[in-house]
């Protein structure tokens, strides 16, 4: 049986623990009575994962089993979660292979022939075909791709998407032509976080930036309290109302899996284990690879990373009917995830990976690394944020001056122009949003390369602004200088002068939490 | 006799012989230096019109240390006459009664030794008023010299004494101060600049490069044209500061002109194959060059839209890709000195002793050197932007 998830008070023989720090780790020493986040170790996976695929598929959740709902000569659709889930991308063969596999069979078996693919990217950028075979799998691949058949969304291709209607409260739901027009829309997910899934699936992975406007915002995103609990996430409430005028439309059969906390094998297995509990050869390795990781050229450590390929076991999966889906699949992520803590703290401490859903097989420039730390890791809680009000955030990442020309060729303008005139998000999306959004050259990128849309960079930031408006400061450790500063933060070299720079709001002895992620973990702040 | 710097050694030669790198003080201290400090006879003036004058303040201009380092082209040297001394960038006072500017009159001179100074017949150009294209400065009762200051018989405004003709000179107006009127001449060449560069309003502009000649290019830009977005490339923290004292809608680093230009101006950023210089599709409507390197003209060219103007003011240096010229239609123009009767029908000297009195000038000549601390001088203003300086000046009365 794995262990839950718990808290740790940090006396003199605690260890030094690890703390992920971008490209490489480093072990801190934490003020003695420091609390310890750890997730709950990896819970066990499904063992006959075929086997739960056609459960899911023949037993569905208030719905007709999948073989009914195929008739020949209808049209078909499956839109699958991108690139961005899991993290890091997952071990062959990926989740949704599996699933697409069977839906394709029973598809096959009902002599349904117009079959079409899509990953549902939104406004994230287009996947490479190596990325798209990656997550179908070789045979979807080779049967679909020449043909045209699966293929990446495109929002931006007026031809191809369809105005369904508003919301009650006037929010166009602006979709996929193919996937509106479809008989039976299948949608594969794959639930790393509570974020994901449910309605956010087909009503944001396949809408354009006219409907996505209406939840993607400042001030949305800063009244979403907590984005992992989608009843008190304002943008979830948005993409609820759009989802009952969606399935108004379509009839939407929902696949959700969730996942394992498997993250790190085999070399970087000790990534993933409590520190106190490293044997002899967990130490050795920890510290061969921090030494490795020390000498190695940037670029070799950057493929270390690179090709990082997670275990997971697949721990549900459940289809058919969207919310009482999503309700099942929520309840799978707690059950890995959440930890009880009790009370709030004056310090939070993060360490942010070399990862987050907007930079595989990329780099983590400094406006991803800030919401990896402040949209992700800040926003991992129910309840109440981990730290206080007007509390500290301290994180660690080397924050580069680094971008991505052929991921992020408009984080690197907002980085320049929008930041350095303003940080506040209100601000900045009053100001410039529009302006990004329909560059005209963002837009051909976002169409023809592989670039995330114009206005990408501005939905990190404006994730981030329930942290900036909650916290009182935000400290990097070993950050750049002039890149955290161009953010409005600021750096520190060491978590004792980060310690003593929050010390005019936080007092001396600051009761502090550290965060120990990843593997995933969701703070249930009592 | 009079003290002054004295350009001794042929420009031509020099430039051949010339085997150092590009700092000043090692070509200046070295046995090449082909300037000079000496004691030689004032210059004279004793023809109708002519008048001596003796500088109070006297700019270094790019030109000058182009001259002076060897890196200016071997055209010119069929245009000066050894030995002269340098120096066009001056404020004065005049030692006789010049026409109707009577002796002690502060005055700043345009530096063109035009027909009317020459004593020959108007040229086409100088009869229309467009004296900076005067065909005749070679000739005349004037040795060879296409401005004072590059001319053995007029002397400069490195030297104690020089003498100019009465077209030349301009009163300085009372109360504008020496260190503002030194700059009127280099302000002169930005309102040629900008009338050069015939902004239609709201057009977007770039201007490449912020020492004198950018920074005051911006300034005349605002004050003379409706230009829309002004985008000045500078390096240093002082020109980017300036620059946006001077009406620049924002500044951008030399690495950061095609981000910067194509995000302003909604434009296409293509990469060629290879190590080529990437360009944009759109951009700019006119650009203005001040710099004179392949790099910052094959920027420019290359940030321009098509059909767009690229003015050329700094002296250009050879090697430029002309691709975008021909493919982008571009219409590309220079910008030299300054004329009598620019397009508002003025001499570009009065509307620059306007601009000079109302614009944000003060601490612009950053330093002002004796002429015997000629070395140190010439030094700092090759390495003004970087120390912060726009413009480093003799200060010719403290020599
Ligand atoms: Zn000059
Ligand atoms: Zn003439």
């Amino acid at each position: 049986m794995s262990r839950p998830g718990f808290v740790l008070e940090v006396d003199d023989r605690t260890p030094p623990l690890l703390v992920h720090n971008g490209e490489g780790f480093l072990l801190e020493r934490f003020p003695l009575g420091t609390r310890v986040v750890y997730p709950p170790e990896s819970l066990p996976a499904v063992r006959d994962v075929e086997e739960a695929i056609q459960n899911a598929l023949l037993h569905p959740i208030e719905s007709e089993p999948l073989p009914e709902l195929l008739t020949p000569g209808m049209r078909l659709t499956i839109a699958f979660d991108d690139i961005s889930l899991p993290l890091p991308p997952m071990k062959k063969p990926d989740i949704r292979q599996r699933v697409i596999e069977a839906v394709l069979t029973m598809a096959a078996d009902a002599g349904v022939d117009d079959v079409e693919l899509i990953s549902a990217n939104a406004l994230h950028r287009r996947l490479t075909p190596n990325e798209l075979r990656e997550i179908v799998g070789e045979r979807v691949f080779r049967s679909f791709f020449p043909d045209g058949k699966l293929y990446n969304f495109d929002a931006e291709d007026a031809d191809n998407l369809t105005h369904l209607g508003q919301t009650k409260h006037g929010e166009d739901v602006e979709i996929s032509k193919r996937a509106a027009e479809s008989d039976l829309l299948v949608y594969v997910n794959v639930n790393l976080v509570a974020m994901d899934g449910g309605h956010k699936s087909t009503s944001i992975g396949l809408a354009s930036y006219k409907s996505l406007k209406h939840h993607h915002n400042s001030h949305t995103m800063i009244h979403s309290r907590s984005f992992m609990d989608h009843k008190a996430s304002k943008m979830h409430h948005s993409a609820w109302r759009m989802g009952e005028v969606l399935t108004e439309h379509v009839k939407v059969f929902q696949i959700e899996t969730t996942l394992n906390n498997d993250i790190f094998g085999g070399g970087l297995e000790f990534l993933q284990k409590r520190e106190w509990e490293w044997s002899i050869k967990d130490q050795a390795t920890m510290l061969g690879a921090k030494r490795g990781l020390a000498l190695a050229p940037a670029k070799a450590r950057r493929k270390i990373f690179q090709d990082v390929r997670s275990n997971y076991g697949l721990t549900g999966i459940n289809a058919g009917k969207i919310e009482p889906v999503h309700e099942k699949t929520i309840e799978a992520v707690h059950k890995q995830q959440l930890v009880e803590v009790q009370g709030q703290s004056d310090v939070a401490i993060m360490g942010v990976p070399f990862v987050g859903p907007y930079n595989v097989n990329s780099v983590m420039n400094p406006i991803l690394a800030a919401c990896m730390g402040l949209g992700y890791y800040f926003n991992s809680y129910r309840g109440q944020p981990i730290v206080r009000k007007d509390g500290a955030v301290i994180l660690y990442h080397p924050v580069d001056y680094e971008f991505s020309q052929l991921h992020h060729p408009s984080y690197v303008d907002f980085f320049e122009e929008v930041l350095s005139e303003s940080t506040d998000p209100a601000t900045i999306e009053a100001k410039f949003e529009k302006q990004y959004a329909e560059d005209p050259w963002y837009i051909h990128l976002y169409r023809t390369s592989n670039a995330y849309h114009g206005v990408h960079p501005f939905y990190m930031w404006y994730w981030i602004s329930h942290a900036l408006d909650h916290c009182g400061d935000i400290v990097w450790v070993g950050a750049n200088r002039k890149t955290v500063e161009r953010m409005g933060f600021r750096s520190a070299s060491t978590l004792q002068d980060a310690l003593e720079m929050v010390s005019h709001s936080v007092g001396r002895s600051p009761s502090i939490t550290y965060l120990h992620n990843p593997p995933h973990l969701l703070a249930d702040v009592r | 006799m009079m003290l002054a710097l004295e350009m001794y050694r042929s420009p031509a030669k020099f430039l051949a012989a010339k085997a150092m790198g590009s700092r000043v003080p090692a070509i200046l201290t070295g046995p090449a230096a082909p300037l000079r400090l000496v004691t030689i006879d004032e210059p004279r003036a004793d023809r109708e019109g002519w008048a001596r004058i003796r500088p109070i303040l006297s700019g270094i201009c790019g030109s000058d240390l182009g001259m002076v380092t060897g890196h200016t082209k071997l055209y010119f040297s069929a245009l000066v006459s050894l030995p002269f001394v340098p120096g066009h960038e001056i404020v004065g006072e005049l030692l006789d009664d010049c026409e109707d500017l009577p002796k002690g009159t502060r005055v700043v001179m345009d530096s063109v030794l035009t027909c009317a100074a020459r004593g020959v017949e108007l040229c086409e150009s100088c009869v229309s008023g467009r004296t900076s294209l005067c065909d005749r400065i070679t000739v005349g009762h004037v040795s060879p010299g296409l401005q004072t200051g590059f001319c053995q018989d007029t002397g400069g405004g490195w030297g104690n004494v020089m003498v100019a003709h009465r077209s030349q000179l301009y009163a300085v107006p009372e109360g504008l101060s020496d260190e503002r009127a030194v700059l009127v001449e280099p302000l002169a060449g930005a309102v040629h600049t900008a009338f050069r560069a015939n902004v239609q309003p709201g057009q977007s502009v770039l201007v490449s490069g912020a020492g004198a000649v950018g920074l005051f290019a911006t300034l005349a830009l605002r004050e003379l044209t409706q230009a829309g977005r002004i985008t000045v490339v500078a390096k240093h923290p002082k020109q980017r500061e300036l620059a946006r004292a001077f009406g620049a809608s924002d500044v951008v680093a030399p690495d950061e002109v095609f981000r910067g230009v194509r995000r302003a101006t909604g434009a296409f950023r293509l990469k060629p194959e290879m190590n080529a210089k990437e360009f944009l599709l759109g951009g700019v409507d006119v650009a203005v060059d001040a710099v004179g390197s392949k790099d910052s003209i094959d920027t420019v060219l290359r940030v321009t839209k098509a059909g767009g103007r690229v003015v050329l003011a700094g002296m250009p240096s050879t090697g430029a890709d002309l691709s975008p010229v021909w493919f982008r239609e571009l219409e590309l123009t220079g910008t030299y000195a300054s004329s009598r009767e620019e397009p508002n029908g003025r001499p570009a000297f009065e509307t620059a002793l306007e601009i000079a009195q109302k614009a944000p000038l003060d601490g612009v000549v950053g330093a002002k050197y004796p002429l015997y601390r000629w070395r140190e001088a010439l030094d700092h203003a090759q390495s003004a932007g970087r120390l912060g300086t726009v413009k480093v000046a003799f200060d010719v009365r403290a020599s």
